[in-house]
């Protein structure tokens, strides 16, 4: 009972940077753009959130500037991708690229020479019902469950900004007919789905690590991608797919140090998502509903 | 004449971008942005070993740099040079470990051989689901990435860990696996001239047969393509598979030359420098091998500005990514806003991966 409690408690946990991703790249998607630069963006992140916190001291000008990064990050995105219109994928690996090579060299030249790692005071877990229980959670846990994914559907379902989101992604022709700037709602959509998945990063060293390693994202901004695709561009749904996904992964994690389970490959636990999206794909083949504009930039002509 | 004017006013400007969006981490870190220039790009030549270590280290990036500039010509978005590579690691190291005092002769060729079917199959299933059923490959080949590392973990830590010590690290492979070293007293293997061979086999088939043609025809325009007669589904399936195996011969590569084992940390991301190296290369088989012997130059660059200029070699993959990113949109700034001349289009691959539903033609 109290290793289920345990997996549960750490699965909400685990699931918090890929629901501020999913959230954020669902917004990306929808207006016709493939973001692959979320995992530098939530590299970024990690890395600006730990950096502004262990010089200022203080954790919420560190999720500020996560932020400040994840907007600029999908700014550039948008120079390439909306405004120049040049093949998606690559300006995305070229981002994701770029972004963690310039996280890891200001890391090398201000943080990485002093003995060990460098440590900040991280957030606290909330204990809103006493010790040992599910809720005993970050904030920001709270905030992704409670306020990003309801809020993110709500905006894109029923307000005319998420029309507007959808619209650009389904038929920027029509769109643009109709009077809407298609480049100003795909920055939009860059700007607020890289801010989340930067606040997804930050999370990992501000609440659950409270410090900054190498190769802290570790791919996520791929799974992110597969569960924006396994949820079919549909929010709670993917916040689902991420919910599954760290349980697979808190499960793996407790079960490896237990006695007799350290000869199974969990490892290829891990790659189910993957497969799981690829089979996904395969199985509903055409009747895939991708957004109508994805990956074709826009020229009016 | 034009078309060298603007080439060369492109790649200025390419030069030019790159500096200036760089130089501030340089003087970040203290230094002269033209001195660490030099140190990045020079240095290296200046010695005999490290000079035949930018060779060493161009050895993937060429053909991870082919193999990604091969699916592009053809208009298949191949992002999954990574993972083809690490599979073909896999295979390589695990011939490797099986053969024993065999002749290399006979070794050699069914390690390069075992890598390329192993890159091949990684590859296939993506374009099986693009050709068959026109679903887009970008996300397909991308996400069998992170599964081919984790097949590594898993075969690290588990049936192939090191049974001496442990460590997740295979054992070590077979002499006769081992590539032999062409000049002596460096690291510069056999993988070299396999990667030249295969670059320059690539070229051929692209620029002087028909097959190369069709698959020409089928990046500038599916369409007129097919209208022209050309099974598209089957030069997308072929050109798939030749790009996959290309990405896992790297792999073997790396294992038989350089690691003689397979590690977890055999690839720095070169299936995602591969796709820097084709898109630096315009696609062109010779200026990729130039693209990638300039990055394997920057990276031994970077190493060595590291330690003179206190310069950190990460920087090294900052430049790289900002030399592709302002590739991209410079290209994509002289297409747009310029008139383009007729011979730039031939070389230009469809913009926007629009995947097409493709019968493959079996008679």
């Amino acid at each position: 009972m109290i290793f289920l409690l345990d997996i549960l408690t750490a699965t909400l946990r685990n699931a918090t940077p890929l629901v501020f991703g999913v959230v954020g790249e669902t917004y990306t998607e929808r207006a016709g753009i493939l973001n692959l630069g979320i995992e530098g963006t939530m590299y970024a992140g990690a890395f600006f959130g730990f950096a502004a916190t262990a010089v200022t001291g203080s954790l919420e000008l560190g999720i500020l500037a996560a932020i400040v990064v994840g907007v600029a990050s999908g700014a550039v995105m948008g120079l390439f991708s909306v405004t120049l219109g040049t093949s998606q994928h690559v300006a995305g690996i070229g981002l994701t690229l770029g972004l963690i090579g310039i996280s890891e060299f200001i890391n090398r030249l201000y943080f990485g020479s002093s003995e060990g790692l460098r440590r900040i005071e991280s957030y606290q877990l909330l204990e809103p019902f006493g010790p040992d229980n599910i809720f005993n959670q970050y904030a920001l846990t709270y905030i992704a469950f409670l306020v990003v994914a309801p809020l993110g559907w709500w905006v894109l379902r029923s307000t005319s900004f998420g029309l507007g989101i959808r619209a650009v992604g389904e038929n920027p022709e029509a769109a643009d007919a109709a009077g809407l700037s298609v480049s100003l709602y795909r920055y939009a959509a860059l700007m607020i789905g890289s801010a989340l998945a930067a606040v997804g990063g930050a999370f990992i060293t501000l609440a659950t690590l409270g410090t900054f390693t190498l190769g802290i994202i570790a791919g996520r901004g791929w799974v992110v991608i597969a569960l924006v695709i396994f949820g079919r561009w549909r929010i709670w749904r993917g916040v689902f797919g991420a919910l599954v996904f760290a349980g697979v992964f808190s499960l793996q994690l407790r079960l490896r140090i237990l006695p007799g389970w350290d000869a199974v490959p969990f490892e290829l636990l891990l790659a189910l998502p993957y497969l799981v999206v690829i089979a996904a794909l395969a199985i509903s083949g055409r009747n895939v509903e991708y957004p109508g504009a994805y990956l074709k930039p826009y020229r009016r002509d | 004449m034009v078309k060298w004017r603007r080439g060369a006013t492109t790649a200025g400007l390419i030069l030019l971008g790159t500096f200036v969006i760089t130089a501030p981490f340089i003087m970040l870190a203290g230094a002269n942005p033209f001195a660490a220039y030099g140190e990045f790009l020079v240095s290296p030549l200046t010695s005999r070993y490290s000079g035949l270590e930018v060779l060493v280290s161009s050895i993937p990036l060429i053909l991870t740099g082919v193999s990604v500039a091969l699916a592009f010509r053809a208009g298949y978005w191949n992002i999954g040079a990574e993972g083809q590579l690490l599979m073909g690691a896999v295979a390589g190291a695990g011939v490797g470990m099986l053969v024993s005092d065999q002749s290399r002769f006979l070794v050699l060729p069914i390690v390069i051989l075992a890598g390329a079917a192993a890159g091949a199959l990684w590859a296939l299933v993506p374009a099986l689901l693009r050709v068959k059923m026109g679903i887009d490959e970008v996300v397909t080949t991308l996400l069998l990435n992170p599964v081919a590392l984790l097949i590594v973990t898993a075969l690290l830590s588990g049936p192939w860990a090191d049974p001496e010590t442990g460590f997740p690290e295979s054992e070590r492979i077979a002499e006769s696996a081992q590539f032999p070293i062409l000049v002596p007293r460096s690291r510069l293997h056999l993988g070299f001239l396999v990667g030249l061979a295969i670059a320059g086999l690539v070229w051929f088939v692209l620029s002087r047969t028909v097959a190369g043609l069709q698959v020409r025809a089928v990046g500038s325009g599916p369409k007129a393509a097919r209208f022209a007669g050309i099974s598209v589904g089957r030069t997308l399936l072929t050109v798939a598979l030749a790009s996959g195996a290309i990405a896992g011969i790297a792999g073997a590569s790396e294992v038989s030359g350089i690691q003689y084992r397979l590690t977890g940390g055999l690839s720095a991301g070169f299936g995602y420098t591969g796709i820097v190296v084709a898109t630096l290369g315009a696609l062109a088989m010779p200026t990729v091998v130039l693209a990638a012997l300039l990055l394997a130059d920057l990276n031994v660059g970077a190493g060595s500005a590291g330690r003179v200029l206190g310069v950190p070699s990460q920087l090294g993959d900052v430049i790289q990514a900002t030399v592709l990113l302002v590739t991209v949109g410079v290209l994509a700034y002289r297409r747009y806003h310029h008139k383009v001349l007729k011979s730039e289009v031939e070389e230009a691959p469809g913009e926007g991966a629009v995947p097409e539903v493709e019968e493959v033609d079996t008679s």
